[in-house]
């Protein structure tokens, strides 16, 4: 193995990691701000995926330009389901773990399958976009542009996420009514308004990735299960609830997983992941930033 | 001349770097109602979480029936004969008041059916007998105490820690709660109590034990205590101290 | 209140029998009264089960179709594989969305141990049930400590983590996964080429057996230790329960009848590979009765089997041939809205448990 196909595997991880922690943060989000894990967010995933081959095969917009309308589209989306369906779910009275869970697991299945009934189950790709196709060579490592383009949205992102949680009155919102909602509707805070934004913010992260992804993925209705199995150990590894958490633990599980893919077979490659997720939470039963 | 049942010696418990117990020596004797008082933030917690077995002390050794206890864990000391209740009632709200019980009387009765005749029993002693299939968590705050009271006393425990479980109550609930204590007492049971409520408790303890600052301050009968100038200077002092 | 000396006080009872001599007083015919009662209302739980399982012995004589035959023995299935579940997510409160790998090894263990060693699915089912619930105490040692949401993803990444590893070892197939020899009709090898009627017994016999086990645990001791700890596990510490070691029980139990379901579903299809008995999918449809029927009761997983499992199938083949989707559409509809109109589950339309009021 010489030290530029180190090079590259660690790049092409990172690039990816990125990616990861960009849909962990989204799932992070909505958990750190009201205990509820989003089990359709692999559909999430695969809606904004959609969405972008939607807008392309309909204006002919390079996907690039598409994106924001895509995070457009998926924050109200994921406001949309947190006023349609999870605020039911956080009325439950008993269970409201387990609730929550199969109330967004049944979500997830009836989004695949309005997938597969608008778009049938065929797999689509996207060739069109002025990054297919086209690689940046860095001194002997090659980085396609479609996922760099990904990894820099994803900086991106974070930077503008630490702005809108420490820098902001909405941002101070979602930390206080995770904190107390109760105390937070006696300030008059509406906790319902807080936790759609929260949704919207979540899905509109996912977004951002989806639309990144469908230049580079193929797209189909099952596309977001293994994604979303990544994002669950991710978050978990990050601690939930913690959004920089879910950063560093999506930046480890791309090295890993590039890592694992060319140690093991890459049908193993999750193995890496899995074993590494293990072994952070024997030691940190909390993950590594978790403090809930 | 009774028996020393507990024996706490020299405990020191640190969280960090706050000291919550230092060097606490005492003891009690078996059948008594010890009282341990003090002002907020004395530390009476954390020793009675000690003695319970939450968590170990950070120096010292605590010794029951003769038998050093000091690393054993709460389910251990349970079936030695200690058992305790929450300040926070923490009933199994799934469960009906007379399952609540039941948890507790498995304790010494391996047989369900058994278990469940000593629930009865203790429920009845306990006044909770006409809610016993009811969901333990449509209990009225004074009856959740009693609830938790009555779980503890049916691992029929040798040592009873309670705490603040007679803290806001009416004036009516508080003397139920003071002749139910007595009653436990009679059988032979011996007390600990955590309290605030100076009134309520001083008639009933036969001594008791005041923390400061996480030392003891005084120990000895209550109506010497009730005059001991230090005893007055640090609940005075604490309300100018207020945390 | 009248103050009454009791013998019992410190000293354990020696007699099976509480003990009422000749100063009985009105109190211990009353606490007699109310054992009785009690034990009244468990033994109609028993005739309930008793009533159930006669009619569902009965059905398959009424209904001939074979696919309708096949419902039946996949909803039996699923009751019971729920109610394994149950045992520790309900009872205990640990929320595991791994089970498949349990239900994987008890199909791979009595497989492998047929089609390469001629055992019988019978012996297999004991050997995977057995090593399922060595498996499962030997994660539970690692795994108790975390919780909430942690304990979750920990099964499901032990869920994939077993997945992937059968889908790279050849000696159990693979991705091909394994086919079942066929044979004549035997019970000793558990094959009958056409007829479903022993399958469907044989499932009717799992799901009542599970529910025989959920029910003597109900009124056991172990019941109210993983109640009580899935309640408040430091109050209950404080009671004498030690936490982990219920815990274990609880997952060895589950597991075990987890993976007998198992060795049964693999006989009953003759096939089996690594997606279809090992994926978080399916892990997850294990639990779905449990979580939809009422989870910690003892008929939630019965009755959550009862409703979803034939309207999958029935929305699976009128609908869902196609690939339209439309089978999904109307089983993820479904779930969200029972999930969402009734969260304690179907049992609280028949007045369940008492159900807590706080959300926890």
């Amino acid at each position: 193995m010489t030290l530029q196909s180190l090079a590259q595997i660690l790049a092409s991880g990172l690039l990816m990691g990125l990616i990861y922690a960009l849909i962990a943060a989204g799932l992070s989000l909505i958990f750190g701000l009201m205990d509820v894990v989003n089990f359709a967010h692999g559909e999430f995933l695969m809606l904004a995926m959609y969405a972008t081959f939607g807008i392309v095969v309909a204006t002919a917009l390079d996907p690039v330009l598409a994106s924001p309308l895509v995070v457009g589209a998926m924050f109200v989306v994921g406001a949309f389901v947190y006023l349609a369906v999870i605020r039911f779910a956080m009325r439950a009275r008993t269970n409201v773990g387990m609730v929550q869970v199969f109330a967004t697991f049944g979500l997830g299945i009836t989004i695949r399958g309005l997938a597969q009934h608008v778009f049938t189950p065929d797999y689509r790709s996207i060739q069109t976009s002025f990054l297919s196709g086209r690689t940046l060579d860095l001194g002997g490592v090659f980085l396609p542009l479609p996922q760099l383009f990904g990894g820099v949205l994803s900086c991106v992102s974070f930077v503008v996420l630490y702005f809108i949680i420490r820098r902001t009155d909405f941002g101070r919102a979602l930390e206080a009514t995770r904190e107390d909602a109760g105390a937070v509707a006696l300030a008059g805070i509406d906790k319902n308004r807080v936790f759609a934004l929260g949704w919207g913010l979540g899905a509109a992260l996912v977004g951002i990735a989806g639309s990144v992804m469908a230049i580079f993925y193929y797209i189909h209705p099952d596309v977001g299960t293994p994604f979303a199995l990544i994002a669950y150990v991710t978050v978990a590894l990050g601690g939930f609830g913690s959004i920089f958490g879910a950063l560093a633990a999506g930046l480890l599980v791309g090295l890993v997983e590039a890592v694992s893919a060319t140690l093991f077979s890459p049908s193993m490659k999750a193995i890496g992941i899995y074993a590494v997720y293990l072994v952070v939470v024997f030691f940190r039963p909390r993950g590594l930033f978790g403090n809930l | 001349m009774s028996a020393k049942l507990l024996e706490v010696r020299n405990v020191t418990r640190r969280f960090g770097g706050l000291v919550a117990n230092s060097d606490v020596s005492l003891e009690v004797a078996k059948g008594e109602i010890l009282g341990l008082i003090g002002p907020n933030g004395a530390g009476k917690s954390t020793l009675f979480n000690l003695i319970a077995g939450l968590y170990p002390p950070t120096r010292g050794n605590i010794v029951f029936a003769g038998r050093d206890i000091t690393r054993l864990s709460a389910p251990a000391r349970c079936a030695l004969g200690i058992a305790r209740t929450f300040q926070v009632v923490r009933s199994f709200d799934s469960m009906s008041v007379i399952e609540n019980v039941v948890v507790g009387a498995l304790m010494r009765h391996a047989g369900a059916r058994q278990a469940r005749y000593k629930a009865l029993e203790t429920l009845e002693l306990t006044g909770l007998l006409a809610r016993a299939d009811g969901p333990a968590v449509e209990l009225t705050p004074p009856e959740k105490r009693r609830l938790e009271i009555a779980r503890a006393l049916a691992t029929e425990p040798e040592l009873l820690l309670l705490d603040e479980a007679l803290a806001g109550l009416t004036p009516s609930e508080a003397r139920e709660g003071v002749e139910l204590v007595r009653q436990i007492r009679d059988r032979g049971i011996t007390i600990v109590m955590v309290e605030h409520v100076m009134e309520v408790v001083m008639p009933l303890v036969d001594r008791a034990v005041v923390l400061d600052l996480g030392k003891v301050l005084a120990q000895g009968l209550p109506n010497e205590l009730v005059r001991d100038e230090r005893v007055i200077e640090a609940y005075l002092g604490a309300r100018h101290r207020a945390a | 209140m009248a103050s009454r000396e009791t013998a019992s006080q410190g000293a354990t009872a020696t007699s099976s029998e509480p003990h009422i001599g000749l100063r009985a007083t009105h109190q211990d015919i009353d606490h007699e009264a109310s054992l009785i009662a009690f034990a009244r209302r468990r033994h109609r739980q028993v005739a309930i089960a008793a009533l159930a399982a006669v009619i569902f012995a009965l059905l398959p004589l009424a209904i001939q179709d074979v696919y309708l035959q096949n419902i039946l023995v996949l909803t039996l299935m699923y009751a019971a594989l729920s109610q394994s579940w149950n045992i520790l997510g309900g009872y205990c409160g640990q929320i595991s969305l791994g089970h498949a790998i349990y239900f994987g090894i008890g199909a791979y263990m009595s497989t492998l141990l047929y089609t390469h060693a001629g055992v019988t699915p019978w012996v297999g089912m004991l050997a995977g049930g057995a090593f399922a619930a060595l498996v499962a105490l030997a994660l539970g040692y690692p795994f108790f400590r975390l919780r909430g949401h942690y304990f979750t993803i920990a099964t499901i990444v032990v869920a994939e983590t077993g997945l992937l590893l059968v889908l790279n070892w050849d000696f159990a197939g693979g991705a091909q996964g394994v086919q079942i020899p066929y044979g004549p009709d035997s019970w000793a090898h558990l094959q009958f080429a056409r007829d479903k009627l022993p399958y469907i017994y044989l499932a009717l016999g799992l799901a009542v057996v599970s529910w025989l086990v959920t029910f003597v645990i109900e009124g056991s001791k172990w019941g109210y230790w993983w109640r009580a700890v899935k309640d408040n596990a430091e109050a209950a510490e404080s009671l004498g329960v030690v936490v982990f070691r219920s815990k274990m029980a609880a997952a060895a139990l589950s597991a075990f009848f987890t993976a007998v379901g198992g060795s049964f579903y693999a006989a009953f299809v003759s096939y089996i590979d690594p997606d279809s008995v090992m994926g978080f999918q399916f892990s997850l449809l294990i639990a779905l009765p449990a979580v939809l029927g009422g989870i910690g009761t003892l008929w939630g997983p019965a009755l959550g089997a009862l409703v979803l499992i034939p309207m999958t199938e029935l929305t699976r083949s009128y609908f869902g041939g196609s690939g339209s989707g439309i089978d999904l559409i109307i089983y993820g509809v479904l779930i969200m809205v029972i999930a969402l109109a009734r969260p304690e589950g179907l049992m609280s339309l028949f007045g369940g448990r008492p159900a807590a009021r706080r959300g926890r």
